[in-house]
């Protein structure tokens, strides 16, 4: 019995510039009903390809070579008059950011009617009913109250199920979705994969579907490819790939994930993806691969077939690799109690000439310990206040009551509210790390001067030994010394983060303060910071707080976690007994929405 | 929204407010006053206090403004040191005047802009957009005075299709104003238009590379749908407030090109009331154009609101 | 409190400006125009001032290369020197419009809340007036001057120099490095100068020379009205008010003070825009909203 005909056919797909390369010969193929999970860590060419499959190239990037067939018609090399009528219509995009993919000005009805009044040939009766209808079957809430809305009056998981209703709208064939679930809360992600999961079963779509997250594919994917710096070096079902993965690579990704189950230190990745415009000859992962030989830096591998359906990129598939195990933490000493929150409350107030409205309390009476040398992990959703409290304990949210108390070697004292008005010493104590590297290190100063500025403030170290002391500083974080004369623009995001890590600890603190440090890094950049951030703390006894909405990460780093929901903590525990018997139903509600991956 | 619109609206009270607090302190500062300038030099003490006294400038600060604006409020300027006679009178006429030559101006300079701003805009870089841009470079870069006298010079002079300077009175019918009112209203709308355009093309080329007009391609819509329904709506609004605020440049600009053509408007008694040092008239007429261009930017204002969703909620 | 020095690279934006042709072109002009103003004196051929009654209104000849105006002055001469008088203001003015401004801008976005949305309301205020009326009640109370003019063109631009000062800079105070600077225990004034102003300096300066070629035609403006520049002192603005009852018979005392006004300002706004590009200034960004 002859196979159907793939819906959706890529040949040797190259897309990039006059000198580089974004995608560089990926071909797969895309059975009908099937679904095709894209993995990849930025810069690997994920987005580009999901784009490339309607024919959509971003500014900049050229198509280059091969092609791309939809149903045997060709999507490259087409004008967009051409394409009009398949796009919306035979295959349809589920955008990353829906918020922004919205005309801000029209209503949700409208954009959804859109798409019915370019490819069907309803009239305008039959396509407010149908609209209607869609928004019902992604499971809105009052479909025609959403239909009169404007796409800023709805929340993240609305708008993003509003996009799926638009693509649904044309009745497509396949479905291209990207990043489905980036920046949505847990509890909401795993609301909208149900749905994803349930459309799928019913209409019978093929899906190619891009992430970097490797769980959301598990729950959506029959088969996987993994991409690296623009090619595809893995390809095959996703149980099989997952469960024993065949490419250095893809076998590194694996393992460089939190496991919420068992808990340790993810394994990171060596060095960093190539840049561009620097492609290695041979094989792209060589200068990063465990398992490399001579011939892999000369001779770029192709994909080939190693076992049924499965096929690998490399000269060497090692096909029973070592059982991943995460490094364990080591075990914190009992130490002192360092930093006492007590009954902590805070609302936030609108500013302005007539601020009249009333306050709205973000954290309420919360209270906790940490010792010294302790990890404490705080988890939570959006707007549970996990950040808030950190900013109280820094001193830039003013508390509307209760009390921070410190108690550093000498004295114990109250924080006062505002950091501008403690003394040098509790500043100093407390050193705060934010999200967003790009964000957090002024883009004018060279890392030296970022680095000089604590040094000088708290350690009052003589200008004549900054560099060496920086330098120091560097290495603990294992950046080199040349670093010291780059500007921020000039690192990676991993960089940059370190670069903040290092500006953090030259203060020589007791707390650390960790805002979503890793929430913004790419994955195997993330097991890194993560394996840093420990090993840092044990060695120079700092006590941490680690703020983030991913439960697995805060298992794989914290020795005690408090589960916060609308700004009150609802549990907290050693790491091991929270996730393994947890007790308030939130807590559970969360430990079943984190996505595991098979193994 | 009704909550935003008495925001804007008594945001717009406390701005007309300071604007005469400083129109009638701004003078208060100074040396001299309405009388010292009027009164030839080497009066003796005796005249300035006679004449302090006429005018009420002997009492305190405060309450000269509060009867200052008590007064204007109810439509008496004061009087005028020069030509002695009400203000309300002198300037009335003139008021209209140049209202009509605004008029005549935003009325064919805005939509003109906007036409041409998304012209432009849509293919940047074109032929199309550069003939536009470049005339526009040139005619932001070049003076209302200049602009004016070359228009003059061309459409006068050498071309002798109209007069060049405006001969008719102030209290002349408005159907007469109107048409002497075309070649300065052309001089302000080449420079008007000109900084609209620019604007407006920046905002399209924008949202042309925005995510939602990406969307729209991937949905299959056809090329004039994108423009007429999603970028067009979305460039023009911002549009809105930067038309409220080029009235600030517009009435300052009314001034100059007033003067250039000799129109029988408030810029030209401003600048007559100036060369003669009276005070009083040119607070006066400073204290007006402040008030219409508040009252230009709260109604522009007024249409963002209506025509753009996202500002009726309010910010989160 | 920085160790090294931040790469200040002037040689290289100087560079990048006259890699583009408008950056050349413009760059010539201005310094072009910047020389004769500074050497004036000296080449000018004949007194400006001097009145020849005998030679009213002559066409450019051997004697007069542009020619004689109503009052027999030497064109030629009086269009070289025109510059000198508005530079000077607009350069005086343009010095103090951008450090109040800038000043008073960033410091605003720094400290937010309700001191930032006093000062707002205050310069919205203040910019409900056209300058040229708050140029108009100083003239009408203090005579024109020169010296008068510079403090009152310097406020009155400075108020367009507060909100673009505030927006580049409210651009990075929401930034974490700001945040992080703040907790750090530094004063604002130190975070305004150590943090902020290194971020916004490219904008600034952009800004800064704009409001140059602003002033300048400011200065021009109401010297065709009477009310800038005084006689006898030569300005462009002024000759061309002289000229325009004549211009039919006597076109070259117009035309001559007109290109050289326009040419300055033209080469002006062209390095401009070079030097915006070189230095990734955004010059379409919309002005805020209230």
């Amino acid at each position: 019995m002859t196979a159907p005909a793939p819906k959706l056919e890529v040949e040797d797909l190259l897309v990039g510039g006059a000198e580089f390369r974004v995608v560089d010969k990926v071909s797969f193929t895309l059975a009908p009903g099937e679904s095709f999970g894209i993995a990849g860590e930025s810069g690997s060419g994920k987005s580009t390809l999901l784009l490339s499959l309607m024919g959509m190239m971003r500014q900049g990037l050229q198509h280059i070579g091969g092609s791309v067939r939809l149903n045997g018609l060709p999507m490259m090399g087409q004008t967009d008059a051409a394409l009009a009528c398949v796009r919306g219509s035979k295959i349809a995009l589920i955008p990353q950011n829906p918020a922004t993919a919205l005309n801000p000005s029209r209503r949700i009805g409208a954009q959804i009617d859109e798409v019915l009044l370019v490819h069907s040939a309803l009239n305008q009766r039959a396509r407010a009913e149908r609209v209607l209808d869609l928004l019902g079957r992604v499971r809105l809430a009052e479909p025609a109250v959403t239909a009169h809305r404007f796409a800023h009056e709805l929340s993240g998981g609305q708008v993003q199920r509003a996009a799926i209703a638009m693509a649904l709208a044309g009745e497509p064939e396949v479905l291209l979705l990207d990043e489905p679930t980036t920046g949505l809360d847990v509890t909401t992600q795993s609301a909208l994969l149900d749905l994803l999961v349930d459309l799928r079963l019913r209409a019978k779509v093929g899906m190619v579907c891009v992430s970097h997250d490797l769980g959301v594919l598990a729950r959506l994917c029959d088969r996987i490819g993994v991409m690296y710096a623009g090619a595809m070096v893995e390809e095959g079902p996703l149980a099989l790939v997952l469960a024993r993965p065949g490419h250095p690579y893809t076998q590194a990704l694996v393992a460089s994930i939190p496991r919420l189950s068992t808990g340790g230190l993810p394994s990171p990745i060596e060095g960093s993806p190539p840049a561009l415009f620097h492609l290695p000859p041979g094989c792209r992962f060589a200068p990063r691969c465990a398992l490399v030989q001579d011939a892999c830096h000369s001779q770029r591998p192709a994909l080939s077939w190693v076992e049924e359906g499965h096929k690998i990129a490399c000269l060497r598939p090692n096909m029973a690799p070592k059982p991943v195990a995460h490094r364990p933490t080591t075990a914190c000493a009992k130490g002192a109690p360092l930093l006492a929150v007590q009954g902590l409350s805070v609302s936030y107030a609108k500013q302005g000439l007539f601020a009249h409205k009333a306050p709205k309390p973000v954290v309420e009476d919360v209270s906790f310990t940490v010792v010294r040398g302790e990890v404490l992990g705080l988890v939570g959703e959006s707007g549970s206040g996990k950040s808030t409290i950190l900013a109280a304990i820094a001193g830039l949210a003013v508390p509307t009551a209760g009390q921070i108390t410190l108690m550093s070697k000498d004295r114990t004292a109250d924080l006062a509210a505002r950091a501008t008005d403690r003394p040098l010493s509790q500043l100093r104590s407390i050193q705060l790390i934010f999200q967003n590297p790009d964000a957090s290190l002024n883009p004018r100063h060279r890392v030296i001067d970022l680095l000089a500025q604590p040094l000088m403030l708290y350690g009052h170290v003589p200008r004549s030994d900054l560099r060496a002391k920086a330098a120091d500083l560097l290495s603990e974080v294992r950046l080199g010394a040349a670093t010291l004369d780059r500007m921020p623009a000039q690192l990676s995001g991993g960089e940059r983060q370190r670069v903040a890590i290092a500006r953090a600890f030259a203060a020589n603190p007791d707390l650390l303060l960790c805002d979503e440090i890793t929430t913004a890094l790419d994955v195997s950049v993330q097991a890194a910071v993560l394996e840093l951030i420990h090993d840092l703390a044990r060695k120079h006894d700092v006590a941490a707080i680690f703020v983030s909405h991913d439960l697995a990460v805060v298992r794989a780093i914290a020795d005690r976690i408090a589960v916060l929901r609308n700004g009150r903590i609802v549990e907290i525990n050693t790491a091991q007994e929270l996730c393994a018997r947890p007790v308030d139903p939130y807590t559970k509600s969360l430990l079943r929405s984190v996505l595991e991956i098979p193994t | 929204m009704v909550a935003v619109l008495l925001e804007r609206i008594g945001l717009a009270l406390v701005t007309m407010v300071i604007i005469a607090v400083v129109v009638f302190f701004a003078l208060d500062l100074m040396p001299g006053d309405a009388c010292s300038v009027t009164l030839e030099r080497g009066a003796s003490d005796s005249m300035l206090a006679a004449c302090h006294a006429r005018l009420g400038l002997d009492q305190p600060p405060l309450w000269r403004f509060i009867t200052w604006a008590g007064d204007f409020l109810r439509g008496d300027l004061g009087i005028s040191m020069q030509r002695e006679r009400p203000i309300a009178e002198i300037v009335g006429w003139r008021l209209r005047n140049t209202l009509i030559l605004a008029g005549v101006t935003s009325v064919i300079g805005i939509p003109l802009a906007l036409g041409l701003g998304v012209l432009a805009g849509l293919n940047p870089d074109g032929p199309l957009d550069m003939a536009i841009s470049g005339v526009a470079i040139f005619a932001m870069t070049v003076p209302e005075f200049i602009s004016g006298t070359l228009m003059i010079l061309l459409f006068s002079v050498v071309l002798g299709w109209a007069a060049g300077v405006v001969t008719i009175g102030y209290k002349a019918p408005a159907f007469e104003l109107v048409k002497a009112s075309i070649l300065p209203a052309a001089t302000l709308i080449f420079i008007l238009a000109a900084h609209i355009l620019r604007m407006v093309r920046a905002s399209v080329i924008e949202v042309m590379q925005s995510d939602f007009v990406q969307m729209a391609r991937l949905k299959g819509a056809s090329r004039r749908r994108i423009i007429w329904h999603h970028v067009v709506p979305n460039a023009l609004l911002p549009a809105i407030s930067i038309i409220g605020l080029t009235m600030a440049w517009l009435l300052g600009g009314v001034v100059i090109v007033e003067s250039v053509f000799n129109f029988p408007g408030l810029g030209r008694l401003a600048v007559d009331a100036v060369a003669d040092q009276d005070l009083p008239l040119v607070q006066a007429i400073a204290l007006l154009f402040g008030f219409i261009y508040v009252l230009t930017n709260l109604g522009a204002d007024l249409l963002a609101l209506t025509l753009n969703p996202r500002l009726r909620a309010r910010r989160r | 409190m920085r160790v090294g020095r931040t790469p200040f690279a002037l040689p290289q934006v100087l560079r990048d400006v006259l890699a583009q042709g408008s950056g050349r072109l413009g760059m010539t002009i201005v310094c072009l125009h910047l020389a004769v103003a500074v050497a004036a004196p000296m080449i000018a051929p004949q007194d400006p001032a001097v009145q020849d009654a005998g030679a009213m209104l002559q066409s450019p000849s051997w004697a007069h290369w542009f020619g004689t105006d109503r009052l027999g002055r030497d064109v030629f001469s009086r269009t070289l020197l025109g510059g000198r008088e508005a530079m000077l203001i607009a350069t005086l003015a343009t010095v103090i419009a951008m450090v109040w401004g800038s000043a008073l801008g960033i410091l605003a976005a720094l400290i937010g809340g309700r001191t930032d949305a006093l000062v707002m309301r205050f310069v919205d205020a203040m910019m409900s007036i056209p300058w040229i009326l708050m140029v108009m009640l100083f003239v009408a109370a203090l005579g024109s001057s020169s010296a008068a003019l510079v403090p009152v063109l310097g406020f009155s631009y400075g108020l367009s120099v507060v909100y673009l000062a505030r927006a580049a800079a409210l651009d990075f105070v929401a930034r974490d490095f700001v945040v992080a600077a703040q907790i750090r225990g530094h004063a604002r004034w130190s975070i305004a100068l150590t943090e902020l102003l290194p971020n916004v300096r490219d904008s600034l300066a952009v800004q800064g020379a704009m409001q140059w070629s602003w002033i300048l035609l400011a200065v021009s403006s109401l010297s065709f009205l009477g009310m800038g520049v005084a006689p006898p002192t030569p300005d462009w603005g002024q000759m061309i008010a002289d000229a325009r009852g004549i211009m039919q018979r006597a076109p070259w005392a117009l035309i001559w003070p007109m290109l050289a006004l326009s040419s300055l300002v033209i080469g002006m706004n062209l390095a401009v825009d070079a030097w915006a590009r070189a230095t990734g200034v955004d010059r379409n960004r919309r002005v805020p909203g209230a």
